[in-house]
């Protein structure tokens, strides 16, 4: 019979994990359980799900946005910290699953599965989130593009939890842009997605460009080459065109039964291209260049 | 492994193997055949129950989290009257009406799924309630009379309420 620890703290969770590393970590179910049935039941499971210390959601000291890993996606859309600081985080967790997911399906298990289609990893890149691991030597803080290590992998040790995941003080300063691309709007596994934020200077020019991408590569990624040709520039016309052309070397899409390769630069193309062109249309300084 | 949680307003206890799919439980263990078993991997709401009153997929709840909870099924959905007669939630007794169903097989999810967004969302419209139910699929009916059920339903609950 599978061995299952429901700890009723982190602490007694981080010992858990420490004590029997080969034991599965459940939250919400949403990823692990699918397809379980055909699969031997795990030798034990360390439950978290509901943790109350993994589902705080608090400023720290220094004023940055602490989302704990066990928020559901329904907690998620019903605070409004959260949507204040990352109004791109709210709108991707409203488009995944429908209730019955939302309703299980956590900030952490969405990073702990880390799949090229996982809604909120873009976001996450593109708001520069730091994710807290802790293990029994203590806590360590990863850039979320550190933690994403390829396909379905992750720098998370066999003894650590992911506990929470920190916004930068500035996020809510970001404009913020979230778009999905799938065959229905709920229950669909996205063919693209980009999530890009930026800050606009005085002068209009844009200032920390950040572009994160799912579904073009077996990982999700940051956009470096596009954020290089957007950083420092005014928004128009022929800057969207050079951005779209860049970021076809950022992303090397496959095909699959959800997408082909081609419609998916396409798509990624025109998804920048029309970001680009919203930046220059809502900008407010008359941009006498174009 | 023991367990101990509400189910439908009585308390259980029940000792089984943690791992196994709630939906199984309730079908084979407790023998509640009302919620189904469509795709087995969380997409089409047909297991849908309630795990304290939030519309979750039965057949990705692994038992053992139960423990502690309060679960509702479409067989404690209708509430008894004083005279022990049958009173259907309201989202029944319109599905009953307009002819939402057809093979039925979704038709407890969808009860289900809509009573408790109905009750956190009163006011949903028709454009809401077809976001709040866009996780419970039907092969037969083409959801236009399961919507205009619904649509129905809210408006008996809110004049219920005024009551
Ligand atoms: C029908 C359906 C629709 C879906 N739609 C979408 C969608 O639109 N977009 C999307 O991105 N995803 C979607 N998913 C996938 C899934 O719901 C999400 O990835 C969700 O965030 C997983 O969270 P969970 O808590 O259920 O994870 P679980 O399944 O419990 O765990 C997932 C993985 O993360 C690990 N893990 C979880 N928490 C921790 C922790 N704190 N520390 C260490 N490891 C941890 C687990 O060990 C496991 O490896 C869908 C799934 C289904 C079944
Ligand atoms: S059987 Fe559970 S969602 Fe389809
Ligand atoms: S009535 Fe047959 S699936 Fe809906």
């Amino acid at each position: 019979m599978t061995d299952w620890i429901r700890p009723t703290s982190l602490a007694e969770a981080v010992d858990a994990r420490r004590d029997h590393p080969d034991y599965l970590v459940l939250a919400g179910g949403t990823d692990v359980m699918v397809g379980a049935i055909d699969r031997p039941a795990p030798i034990g499971v360390i439950d978290i799900f509901g943790l109350p210390e993994l589902c705080v959601c608090e400023h720290d000291d220094e004023g940055r946005l602490r989302l704990g890993a066990g928020m559901s996606y329904a907690h998620l859309l019903g605070d409004a910290r959260v949507a204040a600081a990352a109004p791109a985080l709210v709108e991707s967790a409203r488009e995944i699953g429908a209730l019955q997911i939302q309703a299980r399906g956590t900030l952490g298990g969405n990073l702990g599965t880390c799949s090229p289609v996982g809604d909120t990893l873009p976001v996450l890149l593109a708001l520069d989130a730091e994710i807290e691991l802790r293990g029994p030597d203590g806590t360590r803080w990863l850039p979320v593009d550190d933690f994403c290590t390829g396909y379905r992998t992750t720098a998370l040790a066999a003894d650590e939890l992911i506990v929470s995941v920190r916004l930068p003080v500035d996020s809510s300063s970001r404009e913020q842009v979230w778009r999905k691309v799938g065959t229905r709007r709920a229950q669909s596994i996205s063919k693209v997605m980009l999530c890009a934020s930026t800050h606009r200077r005085d002068d209009g020019r844009l200032a920390d460009v950040r572009i994160g991408l799912g579904a073009i590569a077996a990982r999700p990624l940051r956009a470096r080459a596009t954020e290089a040709v957007l950083e420092g520039a005014l928004p128009d016309g022929p800057l969207a065109a050079r951005a779209a052309q860049a970021v076809l070397n950022d992303i090397a899409p496959i095909d699959d039964v959800r997408s082909r390769a081609d419609y998916r630069r396409a798509t990624t193309a025109r998804l920048i291209r029309r970001w680009v062109l919203h930046l220059a249309q809502t900008s407010t300084t008359t941009n006498t260049g174009s | 492994m023991k367990l101990r949680f509400r189910l439908n307003d009585e308390d259980k206890e029940l000792d089984v193997e943690p791992f196994r799919r709630l939906l199984d439980v309730l079908r084979e263990d407790l023998h509640l055949t009302g919620s189904k078993e469509g795709c087995g991997e969380g997409e089409c709401g047909a297991c849908t129950v309630l795990i304290d009153g939030a519309p979750v997929n039965s057949c990705l709840v692994p038992v053992a989290q139960l423990d502690g909870h309060d679960i509702r099924t479409i067989e404690g959905l209708a509430r008894q009257g004083t005279d022990g007669e049958v009173l259907l939630d309201e989202v029944q007794q319109a599905l009953v009406s307009f002819g939402g169903t057809q093979c039925g097989i979704c038709t407890p999810g969808i009860a289900l799924c809509a009573s408790a967004a109905l009750t956190r969302e009163p006011n949903a419209d028709r454009a809401r309630l077809r976001e709040l139910l866009a996780g419970n699929l039907c092969r037969c009916t083409g959801y236009q009379l399961i919507i205009d059920a619904l649509v129905d339903a809210a408006s008996t609950r809110r004049g219920n309420s005024k009551r």
